[in-house]
């Protein structure tokens, strides 16, 4: 019997659990991240001559279910051609049986990690904002992400915004044909009863496990509690704690209807314009429209004292 | 994608846990071999290092322990909803000896099950090299020693395999970059080709031949010797993982 020292225990433990790239185009680097049931390693591509991440399953797939839902995740990401959502090179089967898909390596820190080191609320407002352009784009397509929160968001060394892991995207009811032709648009892991997610992002219809009822508001919810999470150590303006709780109501009737549209209130709020989740009293509303209009209002006052001034010397 | 095969394993499986609680005997026993020869080890050390039992008593908890597997029917009462194999096998170990304790000196001896030829020198020899464990390790020590017995169970299956194919020339390559603890560095592939005579090319090929396998047997092992495909799941991520959980 072999006598496996604790140094070659780790070497048989990463061996086994690397990926086997024997016979494929890609050379393994090394491992940049674990979830649930996947792996993703960095690797290089001779041939295009550029690095991509591989994605790959690595829990064993007995039934073969697993093998389906990365691949289906491939195939509603290849659908998804948006500057913020990662664009998939390739999927297959690697020699030791495990599927992959290949995608573009995004450089930088995740969302949570970028929050630490930026305090500008306007910077954190911005990067919020192409989340939910991304967000809004597979709405569009008819996809709903179902797991977003700031460990799925990558920030790119140039401004770049990229929402990633889309394993539990499912396609919107009725989208179905549009989202996913070929594959099974809601298979067992997606149906009534079944809880997926992450505690304090996942709408409260979510985490009642009423999978066949959730729509856009249900990531608009995690929309939501992403823009609270990123003002979190700020002095918060009340009207956007109110875009996060309109985002975050528990009766989705009462959520923003889309992510357009909770894009829309925090640019209104960006352009010190009245926000729409936010009633104002008239004394709030004269504040916001001096802080717009500030240059204006001292230049009338200056006008005005000038021209009082004058009336009143003159008079004399 | 959808029409292609499913991986390495098949839909069903035998499981040394279903067997154990077989009614046929030599069914029971094979159970008991397939789980032993996983588990010893772990069982063994366990005791030695938490109970600081001597070699002999240790020796007669662990065929007691295996015994009361099959004969007493222990794995009846295991729900993998509830707790991992080597949990529930590890709270066993307890309380058997909190049992032997509280009944010292009538120790049963494996009723009426044959005992288990298990190389208990091995097992003493392994603990002078790694030491007992400290205190504060104690918890991690029976799944690392798991993972231990595990792997080099594999390996061993891997080496076997190998011979009987003609391909000592794969494990050879796989034994000097994984197995062997070389001083100073690891060897390159190049330093390999060199000393077992096969171009660089073969050393990569046989490399990753060796390592696909090492992985299919390991998985099948832990496949056999967990009671759901949920377990076997996260018993795989924790063997193939950097720590196990």
């Amino acid at each position: 019997m072999s006598w496996l020292s604790d140094d070659a225990l780790a070497r048989l433990r990463s061996a086994a659990s690397a990926p086997d790239l024997s016979g494929t185009r890609y050379r393994l680097i090394g491992e940049v991240g674990r979830g649930g049931m996947c792996t993703v390693f960095l690797a290089d591509d001779p041939v295009l001559e550029r690095r991509v991440a591989l994605k790959v399953l690595d829990v064993p797939d007995t039934d073969g279910d697993l093998a389906l839902r990365l691949a289906r995740e491939a195939k509603i990401l290849a659908r998804l051609e948006h500057p913020g959502i990662a664009p998939v090179h390739d999927v297959g089967r690697l020699p030791d049986g495990r599927v992959f898909y290949a995608m573009q390596y995004v450089e930088g820190p995740r969302l949570d990690a970028f929050a630490a080191t930026t305090r500008n609320l306007l910077d954190r407002l911005r990067v919020f904002q192409r989340i939910v352009e991304a967000v809004a784009f597979a709405h569009d397509r008819g996809i709903l992400h179902r797991d977003l929160k700031p460990e799925n968001v990558m920030v790119g060394p140039f401004g770049q915004v990229l929402v990633m892991d889309w394993g539990l995207a499912k396609a919107l009811a009725g989208d179905e044909q549009r989202a996913s032709p070929s594959s099974t648009p809601a298979g067992p892991h997606t149906g009534h009863g079944a809880v997926l997610g992450t505690p304090g992002y996942m709408s409260p219809e979510q985490a009642r496990g009423e999978v066949s009822r959730l729509d856009v508001r249900s990531d608009v919810y995690a929309l939501g509690a992403i823009l609270r999470f990123l003002l979190k150590s700020d002095d918060v303006p009340r009207p956007l704690l109110a875009v996060c709780a309109q985002a975050m109501a528990d009766d989705r009737d009462d959520r923003y209807p889309g992510a357009l549209a909770l894009n829309a209130d925090v640019t209104r709020w960006l352009n010190g314009q009245r926000v729409d989740a936010y009633p104002e009293s008239l004394l709030q509303k004269a504040s916001r429209l001096y802080t717009r209009h500030k240059a204006a209002v001292w230049l009338i006052v200056t006008y005005l004292v000038v021209r009082g001034s004058i009336l009143f010397f003159s008079r004399r | 994608m959808e029409n292609e095969p499913r991986g390495n394993f098949p839909p069903t499986r035998w499981s040394a846990i279903e067997a154990a609680r077989s009614a046929d005997p030599a069914e029971r026993r094979r159970a008991l071999d397939r789980i032993a020869s996983v588990y010893w080890k772990p069982v063994y050390k366990y005791v030695r290092a938490r109970y600081g039992r001597s070699p002999e008593d240790a020796q007669d908890l662990t065929q007691e322990f295996f015994a009361s597997l099959v004969d007493r029917a222990a794995l009846d009462t295991y729900d993998p909803r509830r707790a991992r194999l080597r949990t529930f096998l590890r709270s066993c170990v307890d309380a058997l000896v909190a049992n032997s304790d509280r009944d010292a000196g009538r120790l049963k001896r494996g009723g009426g099950i044959a005992p288990l030829s298990l190389e208990y020198e091995l097992a003493e020899g392994e603990l002078a090299r790694t030491g007992l464990p400290s205190p504060e390790r104690l918890d991690d020590f029976f799944e690392r020693e798991w993972v231990r017995s595990l792997l080099a169970t594999a390996v061993e299956q891997l080496r076997a395999a190998c011979a009987a194919k003609g391909k000592d020339a794969v494990f050879a390559v796989f034994e000097c970059y994984d197995l062997d603890d070389a001083e100073p560095g690891r060897p390159t592939y190049a330093d390999l080709a060199r000393d077992l005579g096969l171009s660089v090319t073969d050393v990569t090929n046989y490399l990753a031949s060796a390592r696909r396998e090492l992985r299919r047997i390991s998985l099948e092992l832990l496949h056999e010797t967990t009671a759901s495909d949920e377990e076997f799941r996260r018993e795989a991520r924790s063997l193939l993982g950097h720590d196990p959980e």
